[in-house]
């Protein structure tokens, strides 16, 4: 079983590279849908490859699933399956540990690859270790690092679709309201490409200034150090790293990042990851595809300019 | 109003931790270790808490060996009223931490139990959320502003591309995300003071909790290495190389 993410009319990206993740288990798989109103998006959810049954919980209580309510339903249903899984995200993180404890297993957290026989790689200290783990429990509760699973495709599925009754809520929380916040720019999370800004960018009003229009120019979102973030340059919401968001894309460009650990977790799987700093011995070359040694007020603008001509 | 805090040992953060050559485990001795920094988050909530008014009493708690005592002790220095080490030599999962810490809860008896969002060595995440399902009580993790008002508490969550606001009853598990606040330093005399306090131990053997683990970590070795990189001379260069090899058309 598969809990799924969404925002009550898309899923989120990240759920079918789960399900790809779940197909190396190679029994059948169920997808969990928990909302209001979600009738529309279970029928296209049903057309994903490779999913069995689209199980539904629909009720006004679910619009925002609360850890407590949710934890509730999966722990419920969660005794019939062999394996529990869903995307690393910040929302799935909040409820499956809880759901692990009511079903009294252990889980593993951000698993980078399944090598088969319940058999698990994943990173540890700020990824500089990388554990394999055999879990003897019954029943296997894991998140799945998105970005190392291949995404299953959406066209050639014919899911059975089950109504599920909720249960009354729990009344142990209740949810107030979200703030996300509003840009012209893909989301962080999901962008193919990412600009990121660091410390030597110097104030809020030079990172926005060097930054934006070569991000405009490539389509691309930016991100920002812990360092910058809290220098007061950039929201935290942009923070790319182990206590920010951690990022995939295609193009990394790292601009006045100097390589911190923290900050090498959140990038180090982008496909080409480019530096430019002024620094020659900054620890982020050697992570660096391409590296640039200049001047990055200089750089920049050249190459928002170049870009936009070409 | 009582707080519960979950302090864990770790390593330092600037520290970059290597597997042993056997690839058993990860070498960490020798290397500096101090409270889990998210942790750090939590105790100086508590104390911020205490400090309003709000809390009379906080507790701290470690579990682990004797070791754990100076994170107990930097746990006092900055304001921890009394201290409690479950003690045991074995490495423990998150859902074994959470079993014991129930059982030092339903000891003590606190309103709020506060834990870092996540603990910088097994980078899992787990222990608060699984704490509160033992409990079947409230949860509020990732928390970056916790606000108590009479028997609700006010929460704003760190989520993807944003924030969220619950609120919760009482009892409930926090988890601290950096956000939630600054630590404050530890002055020397502090420190001195803390050394002099008395730490409650109780044997994790005398608990009655099954501890044993079904994850068995096979070995550890080192993630597989970036390729080695090129520098360019200019952004010229740069764009034609993203183009000419990668395929990156920009």
């Amino acid at each position: 079983m598969i809990l799924a993410e969404h925002d009550g009319k898309k899923l989120n990206n990240v759920v079918f590279n789960a399900i790809g993740a779940a197909e190396i288990f190679g029994g059948s798989i169920d997808l969990l849908i928990i909302g209001k109103g979600v009738d529309e998006l279970a029928r296209l959810a049903s057309k994903i490859d490779g999913v069995d049954k689209i199980i539904k919980f629909d009720a006004p209580h679910l619009e925002h699933p609360l850890a407590e309510d949710a934890a509730n339903i999966i722990s419920e249903i969660g005794q019939d399956y062999r394996v529990i899984l869903a995307p690393h995200t910040w929302f799935s993180r909040n409820i499956l540990p809880r759901v692990a404890a009511l079903l009294d297993v252990s889980m593993i957290s951000d698993v980078l690859k399944i090598t088969g026989d319940n058999t698990y790689i994943r990173s540890t200290y700020a990824g500089n270790v990388h554990a394999t783990i055999k879990s003897d429990e019954p029943i296997q509760v894991f998140t799945v690092h998105s970005s190392k699973f291949k995404a299953v495709g959406l066209n050639g599925g014919d899911a059975l679709i089950v109504d599920s009754k909720a249960p009354e809520p729990l009344n142990l929380s209740r949810w107030e309201k979200e703030r996300k916040i509003e840009s012209d720019r893909p989301p962080l999370i999901n962008a193919k490409v990412v600009i990121s800004g660091g410390r030597s960018l110097g104030s809020a009003e030079k990172f926005n200034e060097v930054l934006s229009p070569l991000a405009d120019n490539l389509g691309a979102a930016i991100g920002a150090t812990r360092a910058a973030v809290d220098a007061g340059y950039a929201p935290n919401e942009i923070q790319v790293g182990q206590t920010g968001v951690v990022v995939a894309p295609e193009l990394y460009i790292a601009i006045g990042v100097s390589g911190a650990n923290q900050h090498i977790y959140g990038m180090k799987d982008s496909r080409v990851v480019v530096a430019i700093n002024n620094d020659p011995d900054a620890t982020i070359f050697q992570f660096a595809d391409y590296g640039l040694v200049a001047d990055l007020f200089e750089a920049v603008p050249e190459m928002a300019t170049l870009v936009s001509k070409t | 109003m009582k707080i519960l805090v979950a302090i864990k040992r770790v390593q330092d953060y600037n520290i970059k931790v290597q597997p042993k050559s056997d690839g058993s485990d990860v070498d960490i001795e020798g290397v500096k270790m101090g409270v889990n920094p998210f942790d750090e988050n939590a105790i100086e909530e508590a104390i911020r808490l205490k400090e309003k008014g709000v809390v009379s009493e906080i507790v701290g708690v470690s579990i682990g060996s004797s070791l754990n005592q100076d994170v107990l002790r930097q746990g006092l220095a900055m304001g921890v009223d009394k201290a409690i080490l479950v003690e045991t030599d074995k490495v423990l999962q998150p859902l074994a931490i959470a079993k014991l810490i129930k059982k030092v809860v339903e000891k003590e008896k606190p309103d709020l139990i506060l834990f870092g969002k996540l603990a910088l060595d097994s980078d899992a995440g787990q222990t608060g959320q699984m704490l509160a399902g033992l409990l079947n009580c409230s949860q509020g993790t990732f928390a970056s502003s916790v606000e108590i008002k009479g028997t609700e508490v006010f929460i704003t969550r760190e989520i993807d591309g944003g924030t969220e606001s619950i609120v919760t009853k009482l009892p409930v598990v926090l988890t601290a995300d950096l956000r939630l606040n600054e630590p404050r330093f530890v002055k020397l005399p502090d420190l001195m003071m803390a050394r002099k306090k008395s730490i409650e131990t109780i044997k994790a053997d005398d608990l009655g909790v099954d501890v044993s683990s079904k994850l068995k970590t096979i070995n550890v070795s080192e993630p597989p290495q970036r390729k080695e990189g090129i520098k360019v001379k200019d952004i010229k260069e740069l764009l034609q190389k993203l183009n000419d090899i990668e395929g990156i058309k920009i």
